[in-house]
Formats: structure tokens, sequence, C-alpha cells
């Protein structure tokens, strides 16, 4: 069944005074081939360690992660990451930064060449191919973070707050980006957020979690990212369905945030 | 420890008394920087005024983006350490009127009394000639005169003293119980000197006449020599060397040591530092000796490496490679461990294998600190292998220096020392063009 399992996961260390944290309990989730998922929660929630164990960065202390049938263990090039920023090599161009998956994986220019240029065309660096990162702004090297991890052509993408660092105008231009290559690529996409619209506008289904331990607490089905394709996304802002889920979840949220304040009052 | 602490409390009051005797060169100089600045404020304002984004800032006092380096004052700063170095040295390459008073040259008399046992007194003159270094003008002809004292001649090197035996032609002598009460009608004791005007004449134990020549302000080139002596020796060294050694062959000897000991320090350092950026073993194993040697400065080790090696140059070698390893090792280490993990995390995720992230996110992520702990560990070997030829060496710019200070011949050392200070900034200029060149993302990340 091709797809994505996270089977049963829990995430427990140690801390050098002895007690220990529950990051994560028995998060189990299923995603289907093309699915864009997005992931909500307060801090501390434990959505990074998800996506880390995700992608292979941390081995969980239970459980399983499950692609395409096969058990993955470690990174690899089948699931792709999206950081928040500088992640990008300095001491490389656009270009060989686009190409570096291929590269690495030892195929010659004229086998990527043309995937490259089209993939910086499609996120709109056509003019920018010959500069180096650092004379990007941070918008435009967002865009070279997706396009390298396109070139590679994952299985999944993974994305940690991609368009956390950039200004209102920018990210709402990004959104669109991320939105269109989905759809483009039919990619599963687990994109983790701190911003309630974002998580509404781009996730197909939207996770919502609790922390302490780190669980899952409520999943939505939503309708506004196929809504968004193609669209104005502030059109879709306007949808009175979208207004009350967003009270909804922040609601949720503003609950968890308040708990975890006065646990700490209470505690200190 | 008593001891120690008085010995110390000693010293200290000395350096306060020599402190506060260079105090008014030091308020002096102050306040030529703050005539200069208010000579140029006043030239600045007859120029036409620039009007970029920074001179329109009100507020520039705490802003530091205003401060920049002010290339008149640079300037008037450099060109004023010549003309002072060249007033109180009397070059030729100032006009006259910009000279300290210098020291007296010339012919000049004074009258000195001798009183003998019996009272009488008698009057007699000393013709004075002083003469620069190298020369020996001739001894004038003078009649000796009337009375019981006779008149004398003496000839003396400017900035030297000699003791004039006035009674070697008069006809009462020393022996006879005859003294000296006075110079030009001011008298002398052993406890007073007369300043004559043009030397100083003091009164010896035996009752023989100390005289010194005015020695006005200027330096003796012994001391400091003219800014003019020191370029002709430059010509004069890097034409025919100095002691059978040109000047090619000094510093070719002394770049040669820095060159081959930093490659060789960088050669075991680099490996060394990432090898203890990279695994834990490793970092545990080099870190005691690193942390240990690192402050231990590398002219400690000379007595140790001469006993070892010998003052040959592999001695020398050993040195700078040892200077270089442990800057090199930390510039290294440091380098490993500043890589992002993001961006590791992303090469494993698009599938590099570990050799592949070594190569290409290891490294070039760590060449901005290698540089920057290069540039600093070639300042640190450029004036290590000086030293070390001062302690003990056949040829190298700092053999030259010493030997140079053996003769006496400072306008050598100076030289040798204006040499050292432009080589070490060339190889510093060098590195920092290599850099921009090499690493053109340092800091703008």
């Amino acid at each position: 069944m091709p797809g994505l399992q996270i089977q049963n996961i829990s995430m427990r260390f140690d801390l050098p005074n002895g007690s220990h944290v529950q990051a994560l309990q028995d998060v189990s989730l299923d995603l289907k081939q093309g699915e864009l998922l997005s992931v909500l929660g307060p801090s501390g929630c434990g959505k990074t360690t998800l996506l880390n164990i995700v992608a292979g960065f941390l081995a969980p202390t239970e459980g399983s992660i499950i692609l395409n049938d096969q058990p993955a263990i470690g990174p690899d090039a089948e699931r792709g990451m999206v950081f928040q920023q500088g992640a990008l090599f300095e001491w490389m161009g656009v270009r060989e930064n686009v190409s570096f998956g291929p590269r690495m994986a030892g195929k010659r220019a004229s086998e990527w060449a043309e995937n490259v240029d089209h993939l910086l065309d499609v996120v709109g660096l056509q003019d920018f191919k010959e500069k180096m990162v650092y004379e990007l702004s941070g918008g435009m090297q967002q865009r070279v973070a997706l396009a390298r991890c396109l070139a590679n052509d994952p299985d999944v993408i993974l994305m940690d707050e991609p368009l956390g660092a950039l200004d209102a105008l920018t990210r709402e231009k990004m959104q669109g980006l991320v939105l269109k290559l989905w759809k483009e690529t039919g990619k599963t996409i687990i994109l983790i957020t701190h911003s309630v619209e974002e998580a509404l506008l781009l996730g197909e289904r939207l996770l919502v979690m609790a922390p302490r331990p780190g669980r899952i607490h409520k999943e939505y089905r939503l309708p506004f990212a196929d809504m968004g394709v193609g669209k104005d996304l502030r059109e879709v802002k306007k949808e009175p369905d979208f207004g009350e889920r967003r009270e909804e979840i922040l609601g949720m949220i503003w609950d968890m945030e308040e708990e975890i304040m006065g646990r700490t009052e209470e505690s200190a | 420890m008593g001891q120690i602490i008085s010995d110390l409390s000693g010293e200290l009051a000395q350096l306060f008394v020599s402190i506060l005797s260079a105090l008014p060169a030091i308020i002096g100089y102050l306040a030529l920087i703050f005539l200069f600045l208010f000579l140029w404020g006043i030239v600045k304002k007859r120029l036409t005024p620039t009007q970029d984004y920074t001179s329109l800032k009100t507020v520039t006092f705490g802003d530091e983006s205003t401060v920049v380096s002010d290339k008149a004052a640079s300037i008037i700063s450099v060109v004023l350490i010549f003309v002072i170095w060249g007033a109180f040295t009397g070059t030729s390459w100032l006009p006259n009127f910009l000279h300290a008073p210098g020291p007296f040259i010339g012919q000049d008399t004074f009258t000195y009394t001798v009183e003998t046992e019996d009272g009488t007194r008698d009057d007699a003159t000393v013709t004075l000639v002083s003469h620069r270094a190298g020369e020996l003008p001739e001894t004038p002809e003078i009649t000796p005169g009337d009375g019981i004292a006779k008149d004398d001649v003496i000839v003396v090197q400017a900035y030297r003293t000699k003791l004039l035996s006035w009674d070697a032609n008069d006809d009462v002598t020393r022996s006879e119980g005859a003294k000296i009460v006075a110079i030009d009608g001011r008298e002398i004791t052993r406890e007073t000197d007369v300043e004559t005007g043009f030397a100083r004449v003091a009164l010896t134990d035996k009752g023989t006449l100390n005289i010194e020549p005015g020695k006005g302000w200027q330096m003796e080139s012994i001391w400091l020599p003219a800014p003019d002596s020191v370029v002709s020796r430059l010509m004069s060294v890097s034409r025919d060397g100095y002691q059978n050694v040109t000047l090619a062959e000094h510093l070719s000897y002394s770049l040669f040591r820095v060159i081959v000991g930093f490659f060789l320090g960088a050669l075991i350092g680099i490996p060394m530092g990432y090898a203890m950026g990279l695994s834990n073993w490793f970092r545990g194993w080099f870190d005691p000796i690193v942390e240990f040697m690192r402050p231990v400065p590398p002219l400690a080790l000379i007595p140790l490496v001469i006993i070892w090696a010998g003052i040959g140059e592999q001695g020398k070698i050993i040195l700078i490679f040892l200077a270089a390893l442990w800057i090199m090792a930390i510039a290294a280490r440091s380098g490993v461990s500043g890589v992002a993990i993001t961006k590791v995390h992303a090469a494993y995720s698009l599938g590099a294998s570990k050799m592949q992230i070594m190569r290409h996110v290891i490294v070039p992520n760590s060449l901005p600190e290698i540089f920057t702990g290069a540039r600093v560990a070639m300042g640190v070997c450029w004036g290590t292998v000086v030293a070390a030829e001062l302690v003990a060496a056949e040829k190298g710019i700092g053999k030259m220096i010493v030997a140079a200070s053996k003769f006496q011949d400072t306008d050598i050392v100076l030289m040798g020392i204006i040499l050292i200070g432009i080589i070490g900034f060339g190889i510093d200029v060098l590195m920092r063009m290599a850099e921009k060149w090499l690493v053109p993302w340092k800091g703008r990340v």
C-alpha cells in the first residue's frame, strides 16, 4: 500500500537529573500518497520531534515508520525535508544547491540539468539561477530550498515551519506556491506550522497535537486546500467555514497553553 | 615573600617616576592630535561638503556605523611620526627650522679662575672645539697669555666628554695647592656645575675640569638614527648585505621557516581539529593536550627546542610548527562544531553519504573558521620566528638585528624592525585577499 504509516510512535528520553520526558505517546497516523497534512499545536507538544522521527533523524523508543510498505530507518532521499531557514549551502550557487541531491546520487549533469532549470522556473527564480544563495532574500532562499527538495524527487516532503521566518506578504505568496507544487507533483507532505491560518489553508488534513505527553488531540479533514489551488487565498479566508474553524482551533490551542501555564505556576 | 613585595614595590615606584618624566612628551603629543583636529576642521569647512546618507544623520555620537577611520587623520599621524623622528635626529629631509636644537658644534671660549694656596687669583681662557663623530678639526693655534694661569685648547666630539688638565701648562699646579674656583666668573665646586651656554663644566675629585659640549634636544644616532640614514642603510645592506649575508638571504630564511612551519602545522592541525570535531574519542583524547599546550607561548619552548634540536633549521621549524599546530587544530575544531545541524540533516535527507557530507558540507562550512585561524597563526608564527632568531640563528631577519645591536648599528636594528613590521602586515593582507577569494560567503550568512 503506497503511503506513509506512522505506527504507535512513542518517544521517551531520560534527563541528566534522573527524571524523564515523554515527548510523544502512542501517535499513529495513516497518510495516503499525495495527502497534505498540516500539524498544529502549542510549543512542547512534540510536533518537531515527530517530524524528526519521520525524517529518520531520531529513533523512536517505540513504534515504527512505514513508507510504501517498507520500514524507514534513518534518513534517506525518499523523505525530503524543508527547514525553516539556514539549511542552504552558502558555498554553492543556486543551481548547485538545487542539483545537490542528483549530484550526490552520482547523476550526470545531462540527467538533471533540464529538471533543475524547470524547477527553478516553477518556483519563480528563473532570473536568479546563477546567483549565490547569500545574495538572495529570505523568501527566495525558501524557494531554493523547495526546489532543492523537489529536484531529488522524494516520496514524502517534510516541512518544519518552512515559512515561519518570512514576512506576512511573502508568506502568503509562498503558501500559494506550496499548494501549487503539491497539486502539480502529487507529493505526500507533512507541514508543521505555528499559524492556524496557514494550517487551515494548506492542510487537506489537519492534526492538532496536545502537550505533556505529546499526543494527537484532534484531527480534521478540510476543504480549503482544494479550494485554494489556483485561486486567491484571501478569498478562501473569507469563507464562513474558515473563520469558524479558525476560532475553534485557536480556542483549543489557547486552552492548552493556559493549562500549561497554570500547571507551571502550580509547580512553581 | 616580604622581600619580593618590597623589591617589586621599588620597581613600581621607579616605573612611576619614568612615566612621570615621560608625561610632558605624552601631553605634547596629545596636544598635537587636537591641534591637527582643529586645523583639519578648518580646512574641511572650506572644501565642498558631501551630502551622503551618513553625513545627514543627526545622531552620530554613539552610532557605531558613523565612525569610520578618517583618512586625513591617518595620513597626518604617519607623517607626524616621521617629522618627529626627523626633528629629533636632525635629518637632512627636513628644513632646518623644524629641527630640534642640535648639539654644540664649532668653537667657543670660557674662562677659568685659579686660586693658589696664598690666595692670589688669575684667569685663563679655554678654547673649546666640538665636532661631529668622524670629523677631525684642526686644533687652533693660541698664545698662552700672561699671568700664572695660561690659556688652553680642548677638542671634544659632540655627545662626548673630556677631562682638561688645566695646570699642565700653568705656572702653578694642583699638587702645589692651586685649584679652580670659578668658571666665567661663576663659582664652581664639586657639587655645583657651571653651564657656559655651549657646554657644561664640572670639577672632578682630582681638581681637573670635565667638559661636556651642549647636547641639545637631538638624539645621538647610536640611540636613534635619522630616517635618511636608515633608508641609506637599507639601500646599502640590500646591495652589499650585512656581515657577508645579503638582506634577501636574511629575509628568505625567515620566510622559509614561517611558511614551512606553518604549512606543517596546518597539515597536522587541521585533520586533528576535524577528528576532534567529529569524534567523541578523539575530542577526549586531544582536548587535554591541546588545552594545555595552547596557553604555553611558543617562545617559552625555545630553550627546550634548542636543547633537543640544536640551533639549525629543524629546531626553528619545529618551533613554528608547534606555534601553528594548536591554533589550526582549535580553528578546525570550531569550524566543524559550527556547522548548523539543519545543513547536515538537509544533506542526509537529500541522500548524501558520510563522505559526501564531509566533502560538500563540513569542509566548506569550516573554511571561514580555518582562515581566521590561519591569519592568527601566521601572525604568531612570524613573531615567533623573529624571536627565535634573536636567540639563536645564523641567518634571518631577527639574527640580523641582534647582530647589528651588538655592534651598535642602530640604523640596521631600526631598518630590521620596520621590515619585520611591513612583512607581517603584508602577510596579513595576503591572507585577507586569499580569504575573500576562497570563502566569499564569510560573514554573509
